[in-house]
């Protein structure tokens, strides 16, 4: 078991460094692209795979946000928006007094700070920008939040090294194949899979 | 003329009327232990760019210009401070969890890198408000360091 564990990251290891991105519609300078590598590389040499525990309790937000995903991916703010709306009232009916005793506070302060992110992004429909800012910020919370409640399915946290001035950007996925949220049509293949979150 | 004379009088009694109904004022005098200044050991110069060009909407403590007691201008203002504090507000930086802090932090970079901050139709009134360049990489230096 522990030998296929070693094969399997080494495996996945190799897939990081060599993977092929297509970046033919991006057309930006020789420098960005070796740059961009290094850090994608330093990036997929920690790719992982954690595994949480199977619970519907987070399926609301989980969807919700996906959709939200979604409409970015698609370069529509006033989908974004709406989805952000939907996954802010996910938010709110979500039960915290259902989850472990020692987990309610962490629980309670990522829902907090993502509510807040999805009230911006439901309240800016016409400025996509903006909405990518908070929804990068609100993938985090996401991740940290189903690693706490369990998820009822696979999810794939993916990194995008461009976004941000290079200073990278993460997102969740139900899929592994990179569509990204960040630049849309712009670059929807740039980035790769940093981690994979199982489900027990 | 007449009916003007009328309606004159009847606006300058509504208008007086206002005035007996001030807006709530903005103005804790103490500092709190929680203020982003105490919490962080800000320095001097950044605590002065966030005093002159932050505070007044993003703190418990405003520093009101004459005309904010004169209604309906002082109700106004009361709605965009309650909005403005509620977004993000100084005076209880260091109450927030970790995680809002890191949060509010990044926002505040973007927003200020964006020219967003402070509001344009704030500065346009209050031009000691507005930011130099050398303000603004001052500050988004010094927000950067805070970042984990």
């Amino acid at each position: 078991m522990k030998k296929t564990i070693i094969l399997l990251s080494l495996a996945l290891v190799s897939w990081g460094a060599f993977a092929q991105h297509d970046h033919s519609k991006m057309g930006h300078s020789t420098e960005g692209h070796s740059n961009m590598d290094s850090k994608m590389e330093n990036k997929t040499m920690v790719q992982s795979s954690v595994n949480v525990e199977r619970s519907k309790s987070a399926t609301a937000i989980i969807d919700n946000y996906l959709a939200l995903k979604d409409a970015l991916v698609a370069d529509n703010s006033t989908k974004a928006a709406s989805s952000g709306e939907k996954l802010f009232d996910a938010f709110e009916k979500f039960d915290i007094s259902a989850q472990a005793k020692s987990q309610q506070k962490e629980l309670a302060e990522i829902i907090e700070v993502a509510s807040e992110h999805a009230e911006h992004i439901s309240e800016n429909s016409g400025s996509i920008d903006h909405q990518r800012e908070h929804f990068e910020m609100l993938s985090k919370d996401i991740r940290d939040l189903t690693l706490i409640t369990g998820s009822d399915r696979t999810l794939y946290q993916a990194f995008c090294p461009m976004y941000n001035n290079k200073e990278g950007g993460v997102w969740l996925s139900a899929s592994s194949e990179i569509k990204n949220p960040f630049y849309g049509n712009k670059m929807l293949k740039c980035g790769s899979v940093q981690q994979e979150i199982t489900v027990k | 003329m007449k009916l003007l004379k009328i309606i004159g009088l009847v606006l300058l009694v509504v208008l007086v009327g206002l005035q007996f109904f001030p807006a709530r004022s903005n103005r804790s005098t103490a500092i709190p232990s929680s203020d982003f200044v105490k919490t962080y050991k800000v320095p001097e110069q950044v605590t002065q760019i966030l005093h002159t060009a932050c505070y007044n909407c993003h703190s418990n403590s405003t520093n009101y210009p004459w005309y904010s007691r004169v209604q309906p201008v002082g109700w106004y203002l009361e709605n965009h401070i309650d909005n403005g504090k509620e977004e993000l507000n100084f005076s209880e930086f260091g109450s927030y969890s970790g995680r809002k802090q890191q949060s509010k932090l990044t926002s505040m970079i973007s927003q200020v890198e964006d020219d967003k901050m402070p509001l344009p139709s704030y500065t346009f009134i209050h031009r000691e408000a507005r930011l130099s360049a050398e303000d603004k990489n001052n500050l988004v230096d010094y927000l950067k360091t805070l970042k984990e």
